[in-house]
């Protein structure tokens, strides 16, 4: 027999079958020797078998209506719907809200396609991307370890308080951000990596004080995705090489961030 | 990606015994398992799963019911004769009969309950339910004990039995 102590937990155990057959022996004797053990570990035994019994037939109920047994058809993209259709009329550009982003037809925003600037915002993001993402010694002005000064920098220049988001949840990193010349005035760009060393660039704008809001839009500029939507003053594209999917991921993530009423696209889907 | 959603959804006779078993009520029971889906659906699509399909999903319920348990609520039920019963151990035996095990159910503490229903039911080790919670096993064995005791005493009609209305 082993020394060790026989322990409150040991008596659980014993009854959920869970203990190592030469425990279960040496607590199988001990609660031989004590009746009034064994009376209680009785008693435990048959709750367990009470309650397993009470709600066995539950097992087999058909299920109730309206349990959701699937995915929902274009999670989170049917709120962003209504935002789009302006975008739609504008243009007649054939970006669909249809099924999952893997499904939806990958359409390229031809530049006559939104009117001016907004047009321009993938194309800029797309060019900002392709040329500083590249650089391995130096892709940022200001490296995310000076991260507040990077924040006080850049909102100064862009006249307007400005926070890159932390992506740090969905495996992306900020490495730091630039200042870079827009159509018409600075633009701010954020980088971020992921372990592979995969990077990603948020390209912020203030160019676009007339529009209200867009839905998230994608265009493709050569091999470089990129989400781009407006909101409020701000216009953000979301540049990298990934696949439509993950970037989409990221730019639900940023839109929740930076969105100034602070909504959440993940949010009730009641 | 479509495997994963049939592990779900074979996941949801569970979900619904222990929901029930749980709160008890059974439209109650079956609003935890709705929503517990919801938010299973709608994290599933925009987060990588990481590890057991099922101990996922229970952990949702899991906190949802917290959620509920902690939202004060003014609503009380007024308990049915049956209720006055709950002391007088089942006249045949031993034998617990469903309603018995169930009103006394409704006596523990939901932290407590939960843990006693996830062994009895699900047969999760105590390592497991400890993750499944989030709390140390250490915490677990406690609550267990004293679960497994107060029910006991319940049953025996050793505990005092609520008042006729209980705050649900």
């Amino acid at each position: 027999m082993s020394k060790l102590p026989i322990t409150e937990a040991d008596l659980h155990a014993y009854v959920d079958g869970l203990l190592p057959e030469v425990r279960r022996a040496e607590i199988e004797a001990y609660v031989a020797s004590q009746p009034g053990e064994a009376e209680r570990l009785r008693t435990y035994r048959e709750q367990k078998d009470a309650i397993r019994a009470a709600y066995q037939g539950v097992l087999d109920e058909p299920l109730p209506r309206g349990l959701p047994l699937a995915p929902p058809r274009a999670p989170r993209w049917q709120r962003y719907a209504a935002l789009v259709a302006w975008a739609l009329m504008s243009g007649g550009v054939g970006w669909t809200l249809r099924g999952e982003m893997q499904s939806a037809p990958v359409v390229a925003l031809g530049p006559s396609a939104l009117p001016a600037p907004v047009a321009s915002l993938p194309h800029q993001a797309a060019v900002a991307h392709v040329v500083y993402s590249p650089d391995v010694r130096r892709p940022v002005e200001i490296g995310a370890d000076q991260e507040d000064q990077l924040v006080a920098w850049l909102s100064k220049r862009l006249g307007t308080p400005l926070k890159p988001p932390k992506l740090g949840g969905l495996g992306y990193e900020l490495i730091g951000g630039r200042l870079l010349p827009g159509a018409h005035g600075p633009v701010a760009q954020f980088m971020y990596h992921d372990v592979t060393g995969k990077r990603l660039t948020l390209y912020v704008s203030t160019e676009f004080v007339d529009n209200k809001e867009t839905a998230f839009q994608f265009a493709q500029e050569g091999l470089v995705n990129v989400f781009y939507w407006l909101d409020r003053n701000f216009g953000y594209a979301l540049s990298a090489g990934i696949d439509k999917g993950e970037l989409a991921r990221v730019a639900i993530e940023v839109y929740r961030q930076v969105s100034p009423e602070g909504s959440t696209p993940t949010g009730d889907s009641k | 990606m479509h495997d994963d959603n049939s592990q779900i959804v074979a996941c949801i006779p569970r979900l619904r015994r222990y929901a029930r078993a749980l709160v008890g009520d059974r439209a109650e029971a079956d609003d935890l398992v709705q929503d517990t889906l919801e938010r299973a659906w709608s994290k599933f699509t925009l987060w990588r799963r990481t590890g057991d399909v099922r101990a996922w999903l229970f952990s949702i319920m899991h906190n949802l019911h917290i959620d509920q348990v902690r939202r004060p609520r003014l609503a009380t039920e007024a308990l049915g004769d049956e209720a006055l019963e709950v002391s007088v151990r089942a006249e045949q035996g031993d034998a617990l009969t469903v309603r018995d095990i169930d009103a006394a159910l409704r006596l523990l503490p939901h932290e407590q309950r939960e843990i006693v229903l996830l062994v009895a039911l699900e047969q999760l080790t105590y390592d497991e339910v400890a993750k499944t919670l989030g709390i140390p096993v250490g915490t677990v064995m406690s609550r267990l004990s004293r679960g497994r005791e107060k029910l006991r005493a319940v049953m025996e009609g050793r505990a005092m039995v609520s008042p006729l209305r209980v705050v649900k």
